[in-house]
């Protein structure tokens, strides 16, 4: 089936998602859509699949134009998409699962569902036992019940929303095999993802979109290099920046292992020494998360030890690595750094000690006050923290702070700001820094990367790379190795 | 404007009630009885005379020390369904001391309400700590040890508590009148007991607007990660809520037992934990409103009999109305929440369509 999408608008709050992206997509093909976290990928595909409406533009198949309110439109239409988290229900089995969304009456065709549900297996390879529960599972094994459900209920495009991330290297040959499979039966596959390497050897075609728009689009064979500098864009030469001479280790972590269902971190040997700024590169959903979780405590180690100035920390609680100086500084800042409902100044309340039982506002209003001067906060102590705009809530979150701090970790600090109050956060960093404040950051602007950090981590599904000086990093080399690919 | 802005301060509590005496008024009819007659039964069945008024006193203050309590664990985003429990927990810690210890009455009575507090608290932090550090819903942990404090209740009334004379549904013997709290006149109500109650309200209005520890339960409750990341221990935080709730749930299990029936009673709590969520719900989680909504519930509670004494009608009708006014308050409220929503989309809305005509006629 051939997909145009023209001028797809969509807009959440003030982020431009998608910015006028127009698409086309012929049909027995292997469409790669390329692109940093971010970039407005996954909200065109969800445009796409009626996960989501679109603020403006028009979609057509085969030249007939489309308009789905709800996934199960798309899919009735042969539009089914996987997402990067299998959308099954754990708690029924395979078959459970094959079966929903197929519609049919109150008495299911139950035997018949199972003949195909053998059926579609076999014509992949796959290996899935009707009867297992669906979360006993992997994530490989998840995915492929997805495809087939999909099939089953007639999809002609399939969209693979970052299909590879936490599936095993048997799985993705066999996924690979699947869509080649697919593609010459004369679907069309659409395959997001910013793995470089993954999309070279998949995709007849790419298109890399940045920051919401598409910057390019390019047929096979892929030239790697252009593919590097359409997702990250042009590398600034980087500025000086002032060496400070190193203290002594502030973070130690002895072969540190970190387990969840989608990642695991294993063995990750480190020292970050006092004042020394270390960056974490990599795709989002690479690890870098986990990482900075774990050494704030708010992630356990499966095992291994972290060590703060010296002191064994680990197993311990966020309250307790707080109380030690080392405070994490999250990207979602209304979801899990500061409480929509309360005010700034109920914020200060919160985190500046000395208050006794009884609150002392006057007093309180004081400190807020001195506060949103020094730190140069557009709002009023009274003002409720969810009005603040991103600029100003990542101020207001840094001033929350305490005041001396030996490990600052810090999830995309200038994410959504300006080039102003970008500028505005590198410096009150600094001056953190001269006191001898370790920092860890990610960002997923390379410049910033290479500009401020001393050293940077590389992270890609799990793996981290040995610090790299970054002095002597380029953001080429940066993008190379952040795309899964060796300089 | 000024009326528009009253009609919303007023309308989710007046369209609620206004629902409510139509739905009730539906029902009566549908009994074949005359609904005025039936509401002016129930004003007078409670207001009628001042003993009478004593008694809607005495049915106010366990629901407004449980309401008071809730207040502390709603505030902090938490479903105490547990302050059933809590209430027998305070009446069987008040009983134990109360059989074990006896003492004249300026010494037991300060003592039995420590002890009721005590076990209320008690048993609210086992609910806590059930939550808190072995991930059960506090829902299901509540509910559940609800259960196990009924059944704790009759094992010692028919067990170790029971009566010489042979253990009974009516409870244990009656107290020495040593640990009775001092009756108003020829009334059922102690004026201690009200007083109590009316201090925990207070108390806990307080403790919600002026106080630090105040300020972090309400930051748990909007939003429980975030106030982790601010440093805020909500694994502890939460256990204090519970035990604050259970302390005066268990106050109000120990009045219970020492001012009203003196003695302990199998169904000592009388779903008063269960009305006192509603109370919560109907007060829109606000302090300053929970003691009229409970005189309100009071009067429908000691009304109604009268409907079954003077017309034959089934006094569970004032429970129908209780209940009722609450669906209809969180039905209006959610219905005004959602066309608040329509309202802030639909200028967008109207933007994009104009947008849309505007690129059909280029």
């Amino acid at each position: 089936m051939k997909i145009e999408l023209t001028h797809i608008k969509k807009q959440f709050g003030a982020v431009r998602a998608n910015d006028d992206v127009s698409l086309v997509i012929e049909s027995g093909s292997i469409h790669g859509l390329l692109g940093e976290n971010g970039a407005g990928k996954t909200t065109l595909m969800k445009v796409l699949s009626g996960y989501l409406l679109a603020d403006a533009g028009q979609m057509s198949l085969d030249a007939r134009p489309a308009r789905f309110a709800s996934p199960a439109e798309a899919i009735r239409a042969g539009i089914g998409m996987l997402h990067q988290d299998p959308l099954d229900i754990p708690a029924l089995t395979v078959l459970d699962n094959f079966v929903l969304g197929s519609g049919g009456g109150l008495a299911q065709k139950r035997v018949a569902a199972r003949q195909e549900l053998r059926r579609q297996c076999q014509r992949f390879g796959f290996d899935l036992d009707p009867d297992a529960l669906c979360n006993t599972l992997t994530v490989g094994e998840r995915q492929q019940l997805e495809i087939v459900r999909l099939l089953a209920q007639g999809v002609r495009v399939l969209i693979l929303d970052e299909p590879t991330t936490g599936i095993s290297a048997p799985q993705k040959a066999l996924l690979f095999e699947t869509l080649h499979k697919l593609a010459d039966e004369g679907l069309s596959v659409i395959f997001v993802s910013h793995k470089l390497e993954e999309v070279e050897q998949l995709c007849s075609r790419v298109t890399v979109l940045r920051q919401g728009r598409v910057v390019g689009e390019m047929p096979a064979p892929l030239d790697t290099d252009r593919l590097v500098q359409l997702m990250f864009g042009q590398c600034l030469t980087s500025a000086t920046r002032p060496s400070l001479e190193l203290g002594q280790v502030t973070l130690e972590l002895q072969q540190a292992s970190v387990h969840t269902y989608r990642l695991t971190l294993e063995s990750i040997s480190l020292t970050v020494r006092r004042g020394e700024v270390m960056g974490l590169a990599g795709l989002e959903g690479s690890g870098q998360r986990l990482f900075m979780q774990a050494c704030a405590g708010i992630q356990r180690l499966a095992s291994g030890r972290l060590m703060i100035d010296e002191q064994d920390m680990t197993h311990q609680s966020y309250c307790h690595f707080l109380d030690k100086g080392v405070a994490f500084v999250p990207a979602a800042r209304l979801e899990e750094g500061m409480v929509p409902g309360l005010q700034i100044r109920e914020h200060v309340a919160l985190t500046r000690d000395g208050h006794g039982f009884f609150m002392h506002w006057p007093q309180v209003d004081e400190q807020t006050r001195a506060m949103i001067q020094e730190y140069n906060i557009v709002g009023r102590p009274e003002t409720m923290v969810q009005e603040l705009s991103g600029g100003n809530q990542q101020r207001a979150l840094l001033a929350l702070l305490p005041r001396h701090l030996r490990l600052l970790i810090l999830e995309h600090p200038t994410r959504g700001l300006d080039i102003e109050s970008s500028r505005w956060v590198w410096n009150r960093l600094a001056e953190r820094r001269r006191e001898g404040t370790a920092i860890l950051f990610t960002s997923t602007d390379l410049n910033e990367l290479v500009e401020n950090s001393d050293r940077l981590l590389v992270f890609a599904a799990g793996k981290v790379s040995a610090p790299l000086p970054a002095h002597t990093t380029t953001c080429e080399e940066l993008g190379y190795l952040i795309g899964g690919k060796g300089v | 404007m000024k009326a528009r802005a009253l009609y919303d301060k007023l309308a989710p509590t007046l369209i609620p009630i206004l629902l409510t005496l139509v739905s009730g008024t539906i029902i009566l009819l549908l009994a074949g009885a005359n609904p005025l007659e039936a509401y002016g039964n129930i004003i007078t069945g409670a207001l009628g005379n001042p003993r009478k008024l004593a008694d809607v006193a005495v049915a106010v203050v366990p629901l407004l020390l449980c309401s008071a309590g809730m207040l502390i664990t709603f505030a902090a985003g938490l479903w105490n369904i547990g302050v059933e429990g809590q209430m027998v927990a305070g009446a069987l810690s008040t009983t134990w001391l109360i059989l074990s210890v006896p003492a004249p009455a300026y010494i037991i009575l300060p003592l039995s309400v420590l002890a009721g507090m005590a076990g209320g608290a008690v048993w609210g932090l086992l609910i806590g700590t059930l939550r808190a550090y072995g991930r059960v819903n506090e829902i299901f942990a509540g509910l559940g040890l609800n259960f196990v404090a009924m059944a704790l209740t009759n094992y010692l009334i028919f067990g170790p508590w029971k009566p010489p004379d042979g253990a009974t549904m009516s409870g244990t013997d009656p107290f020495p009148p040593s640990s009775w709290m001092p009756i108003l006149g020829n009334t059922r109500s102690s004026l201690v007991a009200f007083l109590l109650a009316l201090a925990a309200i207070v108390i806990v209005y307080i403790l919600l607007r002026d106080t630090s520890w105040g300020l972090r339960l309400k930051a748990i409750g909007l939003n429980a990660q975030a106030a982790d990341r601010l440093g805020i221990n909500t694994s502890r935080n939460m256990l204090l809520a519970f035990a604050a709730c259970g302390a005066f749930a268990g106050l109000a299990g120990s009045l219970q037992t020492t001012a009203v029936y003196h003695r302990l009673i199998p169904q000592i709590s009388g779903g008063i934990g269960y009305l006192s969520q509603l109370v919560v719900l109907l007060s829109g989680l606000r302090a300053q409103w929970v003691p009229l909504v409970v005189l309100f519930f009071s009067i429908i509670q000691v009304g109604s009999p009268r409907l079954e004494l003077r017309m034959q009608l089934d006094s569970a009708l004032g429970g129908v109305l209780q209940s009722s006014v609450v669906l209809f308050f969180l039905l209006v409220r959610g219905f005004r929440q959602r066309a608040a929503r329509k309202r802030a989309e639909r200028p967008l809305a109207s933007e994009q369509s104009a947008a849309e005509k505007g690129e059909a006629h280029a």
